[in-house]
């Protein structure tokens, strides 16, 4: 609770910076509100219990998710060096702006209520569009923008339709009060139905999972790298932690509905992100199926068992942020030497020879790549590993078979990367990496093998 | 406690020779050094266990507590004598590894140690992830072994093999995620009584799971593509590594996890898998005939007798196994020896065709007779390592199915025929460039040779040292075949 208030204040603050004549200060102010909001989550700590009416419910596993999205921002924020290139024209604008992004995360891992729910969805959205337009002077960008607005503006409509109608089969808004409905099977099944029904779709379209998926290619390679990054790892996490919110409270009994549904979601995000990736020569668009593909597999997760599901996503979300933010940290110091027509050149074949210029870079990224497509002793293998064990105990073992299959497609992609960084035919500037980056680095990659070792550093804190 | 010296040792020579190896002789010593310390301690605590305390090699920690998960490793004679071929293997390997001149060798002796710690784990470990943490960790440091210091076309080969053996690893990772659904656990051992009460349709799914992850490691044909390219292209640290050490992980995992986990399949998968054995063992006896690649040719050998190896398992008697054991190490020496030699050939006369080779012996007498003594023992001659093996695999394949026997028996001709085929080719004849001075081996080369040709005829002479270690997890192994 009191860092959405911190936030909201802080964000305001930082754009009043904006005005001030001394600009560096800016950033390392923004980085100072985020770790303070940081530290106020951890008020709450051990100490569950319900804000404004039942609005927000506050417990250990919502702190935890609060305390995974402040830090990525963190982390995808510091990569923001340089502050006169085009896309941060006004930076206090778009650090302001990532702020209040973050009050709608965190309040889309809390709610309580279904208002909450579509207030936090929306706070984080509109931030998002902006953001995914914040280099003006990009035609890419500004359509990327247009798109993500538009289908997503629907989407949210269709949410909010779902919500009415959720409404009007159960007469309440409040999470409590709705399961204990479903208990006793007096809604009204049919609008329960169609409210269920739109609710999904308006929250599947947030974490891209197919068929919902068409947007992800198109923004994620439009919008600058570094708010790529900010979408792929925030967005995600506070939605499948909403997806699960709602599925294990309100839905919970409803299992016959959405169950069949999820099942063919699963199959299409995992068919449909894996096959797309295989023929894509933009880093970012293959980023943007691989993510795709993930979401398929943390909606695996959501199948199974629900007393793991949420360790099981907290887990998988952490890995797959580590990950993605090493992979398009390194795009964006690899990117900056080299332009096309203007603009940073982002093809996979950028990477070649990476070797011979910076072995450590290298070793950020196969270490991400391998990550990403689940090898051993990195955080992803793990990542897999929970979520085929917690469905595995569902009635989708046949789910299990085929995103295994499509885990052996992956690699061929994820390794186009590698590969190219150790062909040692290609030539490559001089790189140079300023030391937050070493560290923003040391931190993902460190943390993506720890985590590959001892996977309970995470889970035991539940 | 030992077991986690032999597992720390290599990890912690890896980063020591990634973190101060900065030129080629500092790595060398440090990857040298730890290679030795852990055959040190190796042999150390297989005394132990040979002289009658089995625990020396367990140990259990919690893992992952909240699946359940252990850190849990326990070793029976069969581990005990993988172990000792990774343990004298690693060091004749690093020893082998004189090249002048190689990039970032820090990184190079890292990998190569990091391998050494993965083997350990796999041929160790005593959960089921464990297994596959390892199982699967093992192929990283060497696929990039390979696209780093490997030929013009490493990365396209290491790609095709990493994708094969993931592609098997993911569907061994489905069947397990299935095992301990089931059974609860993760404890091989107590895992057991579950795998053993599954209907025998499941069981047959799961061993055909199984089975696709180690035929590709071993290779079995038809999976084995991968492979000549994989070792032809690789440099020559990693094909000895790859052939020596790697591929018997797979018959390994036949014998740790696919016989005790899926009992009831083995038999109704046993004449399948033998015939495939078979297929692949004349194939490629044939196809080594034709090779005009040194490497090429070594590598067909070896895809033909590591079917030999997997018929020798699951035929179902002590002898199968027995004899699949020893042959693992046999030919994990001799394989390793033989690309050894390859590549000091290639290192002096720049070429691998055998058509461009010849006449080596004049010049280098102590080198031909070296290679002489490793190719008999590939051969399979009375009192040479291969003889052993290879007899009680032919007898147990014998007893399975007379006819499948006689075929089997057929690759020993075959063997031969391609074997000395090579050794005419390279040693004898007319000298094909008379201007090239060819060096005799000198120095360590001789001293590894020496070694390895020496273990050939220890092995071949006095095989019961062998077989006595292993004979005790053969026959439980059998034993609780039997009784389910």
């Amino acid at each position: 609770m009191y860092p959405i208030i911190s936030l909201s204040i802080t964000g305001l603050l930082t754009l009043f910076l904006g005005f001030a004549d001394n600009k560096k200060l800016v950033f390392p102010l923004s980085i100072l509100f985020l770790l303070l909001a940081l530290g106020l989550s951890f008020v709450d700590w051990n100490a569950p219990g319900y804000y404004f009416n039942g609005m927000l419910a506050v417990n250990n596993e919502s702190i935890a998710f609060w305390a995974i999205v402040i830090v990525t921002a963190i982390l995808v924020l510091s990569l923001s060096e340089g502050f006169d290139r085009i896309e941060f024209s006004q930076p206090a604008e778009y650090l302001a702006i990532a702020q209040f992004s973050l009050v709608g995360a965190i309040m889309m891992v809390s709610y309580n209520n279904l208002i909450m729910l579509f207030l936090g969805i929306e706070i984080l959205s509109v931030a998002m569009y902006v953001l995914t337009g914040a280099d003006k002077r990009n035609l890419r960008g500004n359509e990327a923008a247009i798109k993500y607005f538009l289908m997503g503006a629907f989407a949210t409509g269709i949410l909010l339709f779902g919500i009415a109608m959720f409404y009007g089969a159960t007469g309440s808004f409040n999470l409590d009060s709705v399961s204990d409905l479903m208990q006793e099977g007096s809604a009204d099944a049919l609008f329960l139905w169609i409210g269920c029904t739109f609710m999904l779709i308006g929250m599947l379209f947030k974490v891209s999972a197919a068929p919902f998926h068409l947007w992800t290619p198109d923004v994620y390679e439009g919008a600058p790298t570094i708010f790529t990054a900010f979408m792929s790892t925030i967005v995600k996490t506070a939605g499948f932690v909403a997806l699960f919110k709602i599925l294990s409270s309100a839905f919970n009994g409803l299992g016959e509905v959405w169950a069949i549904m999820f099942a063919v979601v699963v199959l299409l995000s995992l068919v449909i992100g894996n096959l797309g990736a295989l023929s894509q020569s933009s880093f970012k668009r293959l980023m943007a199926y691989s993510s795709i593909s993930h979401a398929g597999f943390m909606l695996l997760a959501l199948l199974g068992d629900h007393n793991n599901a949420l360790s099981t996503i907290l887990f998988y979300s952490l890995a797959y942020t580590l990950a993605t933010i090493s992979a398009f940290g390194v795009l964006l110091v690899v990117s900056k030497e080299r332009t096309e027509n203007g603009r940073a050149y982002e093809k996979i074949d950028l990477f070649r020879g990476l070797i011979k210029e910076n072995g450590f870079l290298t070793a950020v990224l196969t270490i991400s790549m391998l990550s990403l497509s689940g090898i051993p002793l990195t955080a992803g293998f793990w990542g897999k590993f929970f979520v085929f064990s917690n469905a595995s105990g569902s009635d989708f073992f046949w789910l299990i078979i085929v995103a295994v299959l499509m885990s052996a497609v992956a690699i061929y992609y994820y390794f186009k990367p590698i590969k190219e960084a150790f062909d040692r035919s290609g030539e490559l500037s001089t790189i140079k990496i300023n030391s937050i980056f070493k560290i923003i680095f040391g931190i993902t990659t460190l943390g993506t093998i720890v985590l590959g070792i001892f996977p309970d550093l995470i889970r035991s804190i539940f | 406690m030992f077991l986690l010296l032999l597992l720390l040792i290599p990890l912690v020579g890896a980063l020591l020779s990634f973190v101060i190896g900065r030129n080629e002789a500092s790595a060398k010593s440090v990857a040298i050094a730890s290679s030795l310390l852990s055959l040190g301690v190796f042999i150390y605590a297989a005394a132990q266990f040979t002289s009658g305390s089995t625990e020396i090699f367990s140990f259990a920690k919690p893992w992952i507590a909240s699946a359940g998960l252990n850190f849990k490793f326990s070793a029976d004679g069969i581990s005990v004598l993988l172990l000792a071929l990774t343990s004298v293997l690693v060091p004749l390997i690093v020893l082998s590894a004189a090249d002048k001149g190689r990039e970032k060798s820090n990184v190079f002796y890292s990998l190569v140690l990091f391998t050494q710690f993965t083997l350990v784990g796999v041929f160790t470990a005593g959960d089921l992830f464990l297994f596959y943490f390892f199982f699967e960790a093992a192929l990283v440091p060497v696929y990039f072994l390979i696209i780093n210091w490997g030929g013009e076309n490493a990365p396209k080969s290491a790609f095709k093999m990493f994708i094969y053996t993931i592609f098997g690893s993911l569907l061994m990772l489905a069947a397990m995620v299935f095992l301990y659904t089931k059974g609860q656990t993760a404890d091989l051992e107590a895992l057991k009584s579950t795998a053993a009460l599954m209907p025998a349709k499941v069981q047959m799914l799961l061993f055909g799971a199984f089975i696709i992850a180690f035929a590709i490691k071993m290779p079995l044909f038809p999976f084995h593509t991968w492979q000549p390219n994989a070792y032809t292209d690789s440099p020559a640290t990693a094909t000895m590594l790859l052939s020596g050490l790697l591929s018997k992980m797979g018959v390994f995992g036949l014998i740790r996890i696919a016989l005790p986990m899926a009992p009831l399949a083995a038999n109704e998968y046993a004449m399948i898998v033998t015939l495939l054995a078979i297929v692949g063992l004349i194939y490629g006896s044939v196809i080594a005939i034709k090779q005009d690649d040194i490497k090429r040719l070594i590598a067909y050998s070896s895809f033909a007798h590591m079917g030999l190896m997997a018929a020798g398992v699951l035929s179902g008697s002590v002898e199968g196994i027995q004899g699949a054991v020893f042959q693992m190490l046999a030919h994990g020496v001799n394989a390793v020896g033989l690309f050894y030699v390859a590549k000091i050939i290639f290192d002096r006369t720049g070429t691998r065709s055998l058509s461009q080779l010849g006449g080596i012996s004049q010049q280098a007498p102590v080198l031909s007779v070296l290679f002489m003594i490793i190719l008999l023992g590939s051969v399979a001659l009375p009192l040479t390592n291969g003889f052993v093996g290879e007899f009680l695999m032919l007898k147990a394949v014998f007893e399975f199915d007379k006819l499948i026997g006689v075929i089997a028996g057929l690759s020993i001709i075959l063997g031969a025929v391609y074997m000395l085929r090579l050794f005419q080719n390279t040693m004898f004849g007319e000298v094909k460039d008379s201007q090239l001075i060819i060096a005799d081996v000198t120095g360590l080369e001789r001293l590894v040779l020496v070694i390895i040709s020496g273990i050939v005829l220890i092995m071949g002479v006095f095989p019961n040292v062998i077989l006595k270690v292993s004979e005790p997890a053969a026959v439980t192994l059998l034993d609780y075949l039997s009784s389910i």
